[in-house]
Formats: C-alpha cells, structure tokens, sequence
C-alpha cells in the first residue's frame, strides 16, 4: 500500500526509541517483562550478553557484572535505527549458521507494517504490486537468491541471529531513510513495534505452529521445505544414481573375476591377471585428503604467528593467505600418492574412488541441508552435476578445468560476484578479490567468535571430498 | 537395569570427584570400558577361530559323504578364505563406529556386549555348564537374550551329537539339564541381588521397567515415539504387541534353522538390538561383528549396497536431526522419529536379506548351482 499522505516530516516528539517507547510501560495489560538492551561492540556484545543472561559459555567470550533476568525469553526485536525519522522497515530473518526465526514472526511484523501503513522491505526490495507478471517474477527470484546467499554464508545478518540458538525467536528491523518523500516520525514507529509487542504479549506459548524452514521471495509469499526439499532431494538423486551406476560396474567386474559365472572359460586374460585391488588402496587417497583438510582448518591459526614474524603481513592477512596457500597446495598434493604405492591406477580403483566420493558428497550435502539448505544448495547445484560426469577417460583437460570452476572457493568468489549483481552494486574483479579474502576472514572470525559451522564444514568435509574427485581425475 | 548401573557409574564418579583424584578415576573407567570392549573382541575371535574349526570339520564330512552337489564346489569356503575372518570379526566389533561410540558415551552396553561375547564363546567351545551361566548372567542383566537359550541348546545338542527328536530321551535329557542349570544359575544370581537389597523392589524396576517401557526418552529404538502419541488405556495391549516381537520370532527361526544354530544366534542378536525397548547402537555393533563371518554369503545379498547407504546415511543423520530437533528446535520429533524408523526398517531388511542368502547357499550347496529347469529356461528359487 501506499504510504499514508499527511504525515508531519522529521516528527521531533522523539528523544529517541529507548525513551519513547516506555510511554506504555503504566498499562495493565502488560502480562511479560520487556527487556530493553542497548548493546556496545555489535555481535560480541550480544553475544556476551546472551551467554551471561543464559549463564553458559559456548564461545569462550568473558562477560562481566550481574543483572536482573526475567526468565526464559520469548522473542526479540532487534532495532537498528540510525535516524529519527524513516522511509521504511527493512528486515533481517538469516541468523547464524542460516538459523532462521519462525515464520509467524516475520508475518506479525509485515502485518502491523501494514496496519500503519509502513513500507517493508526484505532484502532492500520491495514487493511487486503486480505479483504474477514475468518482471516480477523475477524481482522474487533476485529478492530470494539474496536470501541464499546471505543464508548460505552462515553469517547473523543482524543482532537477532545470536538468538536463534538459545530458541528465542528474533528477527533484526532496520530502520532505513533514504531519499524518498514520505517519512515515518518516531510516532508512527512506536505504534508499529508497540503493536508487535502486544502480539508477543498474548501469546499463551513458544511459536511452534508455522515454519521454521522456508524461503522468502517476498514479505507476503514464502517457499516452504515441501517444496524445495524435493527439489534437492532429485539433485542429490543424481549422485545416489551415479554411484549405483558404477557400483553396479564394479560388481559386474566381480562376476567376470569370479568362477561363478564360467559358461565360457575364454575370459579375458588382462581382467584376470589384473590384481584385484583390495578396498586397502582407497586408504591413501583417503587419509591424504582428510590430512589436508584438517592442516586447511589448524594450520592458519597454529601459523598465525610464525608467519606474521617471517612475512610483512598483519595477522589477519596471514591467516587468509595461509589458508589460500594450503587450499591451493592441495590440488598439487594428493593425486600422486596412489601412483608410489601401487604404480599406474586400475580402472577398478578409480571407479571404487569415486564411488566412495560420490557417496560420501551426497550424505555431506544432504546432512548440511537439513542444518543451512542455502549452504548445501549453493554447493550442490555447483559440485554435482561436475563430480557426476568427471572421470579419468576422456577430455581430462575440460573435466580438470570445470572441478576447478566447481571448487568452494571458486563458488564462494562467484557467490560475491553475484550477490553484489543483485544488490545493483557491480564490483570490479580487483574489488571482487579483496572481498573475497575479507569473506574468507570473516567465515574465520565467524567461527572462532560464534561457533559458525560454515568454515569447519567446508575445510574438513567438502574440501577433502572434492580433493578425492580430483584425485579420481588424476588417477591414471 | 542399564540406567541403574549408568547411575550407579555415575554416582562412583561423584563419589570419586570427591576423592580428588579426578583425572585419574576418569581414566580409570575409561580404560575399564574400553577393557570390556578388547576383552569382548578377544571373546569373539577366539569363538569364531574355534567355530570355523568345527564349520571347516563339519565341511570335509559332509564332502566325503557326498552330500553336496558336485557343482557346488565353489561354494564350499576354503582355509585360506577362513584365515583372517576371526581377526576382522575382533576388528569389525573395535573398530565399528558405533561401538567406539558406546565406549565414549560410557555406556554398560559394553559390559552386556561382553557378558554375551563370553556366552557366545563359552557355547562355541561346548562347555555347557559356562554357556548356562553366562546366559543367566546376561539374561539378569536384560532380559532380553533369554531367547538366545534357544540357539545354544541347539549348537550345544549338535556338538553332542544328539540328534533332535522329539522321542529321543538324550534329546530330552539334555534339554532338561541345559534348561536347569540356565534356570538355576539365574536364580542363585537374582536370590544374592535380594540378600543384598533386602526387597524384591529390583524386580519392578529393573524387569518391568524394560518390559512396560515407562521412560520414553528419545533413542534409536521403534518405542518411545510410539507410546508417547498413544492414549493411555491402549498401551497395555501395544505393549505386549511390541514386545512380542523378540521373542515371537525365536521358534520359527529354530526350526528353519535348525542345523545352522549359529547364524541363528545371530539372527537373533539382531533382531533383540532391533525390537528391545531401550536400544543403543553398542547393541547394533554386537551383531554387525558378525557381518564378516558370513562374508561368503556376499555373491547371494540382494541389496546390500542400498541398505548400506541407508544404515550409513540414517547414522550421518541421527545427530543432525537431533540438533535441530533439541539445540535449533527447528526441527520436531517427527523429522528424528522418520530417520530412526527408516534405520530400523534398514536393518530388518538387512538382515532379511542375509537370511535369504543363507537358505539360498545352502539349498544350492545340495542341489548344484546350474540348475536347468525342464523347458530350459533360468530356474527362479522361490523361498517358502
């Protein structure tokens, strides 16, 4: 709807949202405590509080002074507001490790928007008024690629993703003042969130009975898991069929091997004198992927150090560029390995590999959706068809080159390129790599000060399994 | 019972914690389950070495009496492939994740595991007295393997050389001796639990907490969701109906497998870690050691491949669920409840398959491999 014409511009009735609000704190109808918290240093702060208010450490972080509690807590606003008068809402749903809060949440507030005829946005668009038109098909589909990619990066995108995980439902509300003409004064800003607060007031019980998994094209349209999860399911479907493909190959070797099915005694006389390797030559490849998977997870922090006293480069640098270094020494690694030990690769032993490869990608990806689906979506659209059709035979050159457009940290280079065509904020390539290694910072940082899964996941599972498909390239 | 002695190991850590030797008497128990775990290993090794002896013995008589098909040689399993199974039967059980995991979760799986491993052993090696008192051993503990009398009596009457017939008095005599000494032993066990505790209140709470099923804690069982949707005044019929199952299979399974009473020991292992009321993945690991030593059977499995996938993929997705379900709560009981029936449904049809398998082998073993069928199509075995 359109914003209501009328409204007095810059309102000054406000000293600012802490002040203003309590003017309802005399009511009756106030059945809950209210808590409000105006925190320093952003996330850590929250979080700091978080853990002092539910007296556990997760993190490691140390917080100091005692304070009232008032129980278990509901739900949570968080309000980011840089002016006293705004053009409209936006919100932020994705929380740590894409964590996102009931939906019930997000449809309380986008309908008090609209009682009080607030503009909304959600990712910085707005909804369409013509929903069904190709245009706006595809202003949804920007508005929920954004969220993916935001989801997928593990990262808060505001206050509330801390409180996902102690089961508070939050959801961040950004008040935004940009250039258009009609503004919303602090007035009406209190109506709307004092309105919301009533809602949460009356609730008898926690919000259970709406998704806790979805997608949001839009504020007042959303995808739920029937509907995507199918759709994930076919594509992991195409690794399940694969492997059954290949392991349907390997047993047909058997029956050739095996005197069970001796109608002709001409077998082949390479099949039978080729040595049967055992499953023990999967155990190198292996165990050097997994190895080189965890020195991509310890070493750039055991390293920091040594590394910040040998080189000109601050400590953050090193971290990222250790990481970078070990990501890329990997590929250089591991495909020789099986040749010292056992000469050239047999054709059985590149089809067991890659079995195990596949299978082992498809139970990562299907395990990761379930806890961050933009996160394994982004990574299964990527490396299954890629790990589908690569093989040792063939042009190996196009099979090397598409894994290598297919590794996560290509994706995650291509992620920031194209997050920041949806945002109509092209960069250049040099912008794109230095936001590339800030992303690689961050997902760091991220895990190390609250416990995003997103870095470990990545440096311990996927990283090594795409190494095994690399070695499966390389095996002859 | 296996939450009794969980508290009872818990409440000698509290009682240790206050010694100050912390470090030390964690180690301490530590070590003693990873003890009970190696001490269960070597059991089965040394079981199986001394069943492939028999197996190997029982191989060469049934040749020189030809009582196997000439075509069928193939089949027959040969020393060099018995060698190492005893080894990957040990290894199977150490190092099955499930098992490393009933170690670290300090769970008294381990010690039924063991009790039931030195019963296995003790049948193998034909000592009917150890076998008896084994058996009652781990029967007082959880109910449950009471069903596995009926393979022992069984291996233990084949090792005799008494031949089961219901006229036969040696058959019936031994019967009655077996089941004495069982019945005995376990009574002598559950008369000292009384004089220690001065009341029978163990009895309720130890057999009828694992026979009515009052604690419905989530696990990877078929139960808890069950009788937590259920209305009260049903639970009594469903819970005979549930618990039925472990013992209901018991007598068909003997006398299908009558002459191979060690497969049905294990067929019945699986089917207790399957349709007990408290089940762990320890219980699971006991019965999947055994997977190697039926490795000939692996050219009849059907889908073996699929339903490892499944076992695989449903552990990956135990505790991812359970996360989401207990830390995000995101997720409800139905998502954790859907993964732990597809795990279940996953192992009966594994073990089916292995059953299927069996009789397969061994009908082919007596009538040839290359069967020809009168209008000489493929021949198609049907199981009755």
């Amino acid at each position: 709807p359109p914003p209501r014409a009328g409204r007095p511009e810059g309102g000054r009735e406000g000293r600012g949202p802490v002040l203003r609000w309590p003017f309802a704190a005399g009511q009756i109808y106030w059945a809950k405590d209210i808590i409000f918290l105006a925190n320093e240093h952003d996330l850590i702060g929250m979080e700091a509080w978080l853990e002092a208010y539910h007296d556990v450490n997760v993190t490691g972080t140390q917080s100091s002074g005692t304070f009232g509690r008032a129980g278990a807590i509901q739900a949570a606003l968080s309000l980011e507001l840089s002016s006293d008068v705004i053009t409209s809402f936006d919100v932020a749903v994705e929380g740590l490790n894409g964590q996102l809060p009931n939906l019930d949440l997000v449809n309380l507030f986008y309908s008090f928007c609209q009682k009080n005829g607030v503009l909304c946005t959600i990712q910085g668009k707005l909804q369409r008024s013509d929903w069904d038109s190709l245009p706006a098909y595809l202003h949804s589909l920007q508005t929920l690629l954004l969220m993916v990619l935001k989801q997928g990066s593990g990262h808060p995108q505001g206050d509330h993703g801390l409180f996902l995980r102690y089961h508070i439902e939050a959801i961040t509300i950004r008040g935004i003042n940009s250039f258009r003409q009609y503004k919303f004064d602090m007035g009406v800003m209190g109506v709307t969130l004092e309105g919301i607060f009533r809602k949460l007031n009356n609730l008898l019980e926690r919000l259970h009975q709406s998704y806790f998994f979805y997608l949001l094209p839009s504020l007042s349209r959303f995808v739920s898991i029937g509907l995507y999860m199918p759709a994930f399911g076919f594509l992991i479907l195409v690794l399940v069929l694969k492997a059954l493909e290949l392991w349907m190959k390997l047993s047909s070797f058997d029956r050739e091997g095996s005197p069970l099915c001796d109608g002709d005694q001409v077998l082949n006389p390479a099949t039978m004198e080729e040595p049967r390797p055992s499953l023990l030559t999967l155990v190198p490849p292996l165990l050097v992927c997994h190895a080189t998977g965890l020195a991509l997870y310890f070493v750039p922090v055991w390293g920091q150090r040594v590394a910040t006293e040998h080189f000109p480069v601050s400590e953050s640098e090193a971290v990222v560029l250790t990481s970078i270094a070990i990501y890329v020494a990997g590929l250089a690694l591991p495909h020789n390995t099986h040749r010292a030990l056992m000469g050239s690769g047999s054709d059985r032993g590149w089809r067991m590999l890659k079995l195990l490869a596949l299978l082992y990608l498809a139970m990562q990806l299907s395990c990761v959706a379930l806890i961050n689906f933009s996160l394994g979506f982004l990574l299964t659209v990527t490396m299954v068809p890629v790990a589908a059709i690569v093989q040792p035979t063939g042009p190996r050159y196009l099979y090397a080159g598409l894994l290598l457009l297919v590794t996560p940290a290509v994706t995650l280079l291509f992620c920031i390129f194209l997050y920041q065509e949806l945002m109509e904020y092209p960069i250049s390539l040099l912008e794109g790599w230095q936001r590339f290694l800030q992303a690689i910072a961050e997902g760091l940082l991220d895990h190390y000060l609250y416990g995003s899964i997103v870095f470990p996941f990545v440096a311990i599972f996927v990283y090594p399994c795409w190494l095994l498909l690399w070695n499966v390239l390389f095996w002859k | 019972n296996i939450t009794f002695l969980s508290i009872k190991v818990r409440v000698c850590l509290v009682t240790l914690k206050k010694k100050n030797h912390l470090c030390f008497d964690i180690l301490l128990i530590f070590f003693s389950f990873k003890l009970t775990d190696i001490l269960t290993a070597i059991a089965l090794y040394l079981a199986v070495q001394d069943y492939n002896k028999v197996l190997f013995k029982k191989q060469k008589l049934l040749i020189e009496l030809d009582k196997y098909a000439p075509d069928a040689t193939e089949l027959i399993q040969t020393p060099m492939e018995m060698y190492y199974i005893p080894l990957k039967v040990a290894l199977f059980y150490l190092l099955n994740p499930y098992t490393v995991l009933s170690c670290v979760a300090k769970s008294t799986c381990a010690i039924n595991n063991a009790i039931i491993a030195f019963f296995i052993l003790a049948t193998i090696k034909g000592s009917t007295f150890l076998s008896a008192i084994f058996l009652a051993l781990a029967t007082y503990q959880s109910l449950y393997p009471l069903t596995l009398f009926a393979p022992a009596l069984l291996y233990l009457l084949q090792r005799q050389f008494i031949s089961i017939k219901m006229k036969s008095k040696e058959f019936w005599l031994y019967t009655v001796q077996y089941a004495g000494l069982y019945l005995g032993s376990l009574i002598v066990i559950i008369c000292l639990s009384f004089f220690l505790l001065n009341s029978w209140d163990f009895i309720p709470s130890v057999y009828g907490f694992i026979l009515s099923v009052p604690d419905l804690t989530p696990n990877v069982g078929l139960f808890w969701y069950f009788f937590a949707e259920m209305f009260e005044h049903f639970s009594l019929f469903f819970v005979c109906v549930f618990q039925i199952n472990v013992f209901f299979y018991t007598i068909p399974l003997a006398l299908k497998l009558k002459e191979h009473p060690i497969f049905f020991m294990f067929v019945q292992l699986a089917i207790i870690s399957i349709f007990k009321s408290y089940p762990t993945v320890g219980d699971i690991a006991l019965y999947m050691a055994f997977l190697p030593l039926w490795s000939h059977l692996y050219q009849f499995l059907r889908n073996v491949f699929i339903l490892s996938c499944v076992l695989i993929v449903c552990s990956l997705l135990f505790p991812v669920l359970w996360h989401l379900w207990i830390y995000a709560g995101s997720a409800n009981s139905n998502f954790y409840y859907a993964i732990t029936l597809t795990f279940n449904v996953g192992q009966i049809f594994l073990i089916s398959d292995y059953f299927y398998a069996f009789l397969q082998r061994e009908y082919y073993l007596t009538h040839g491999i290359h069967l020809i069928r009168k209008d000489r199509t493929d021949p198609v075995l049907v199981l009755k």
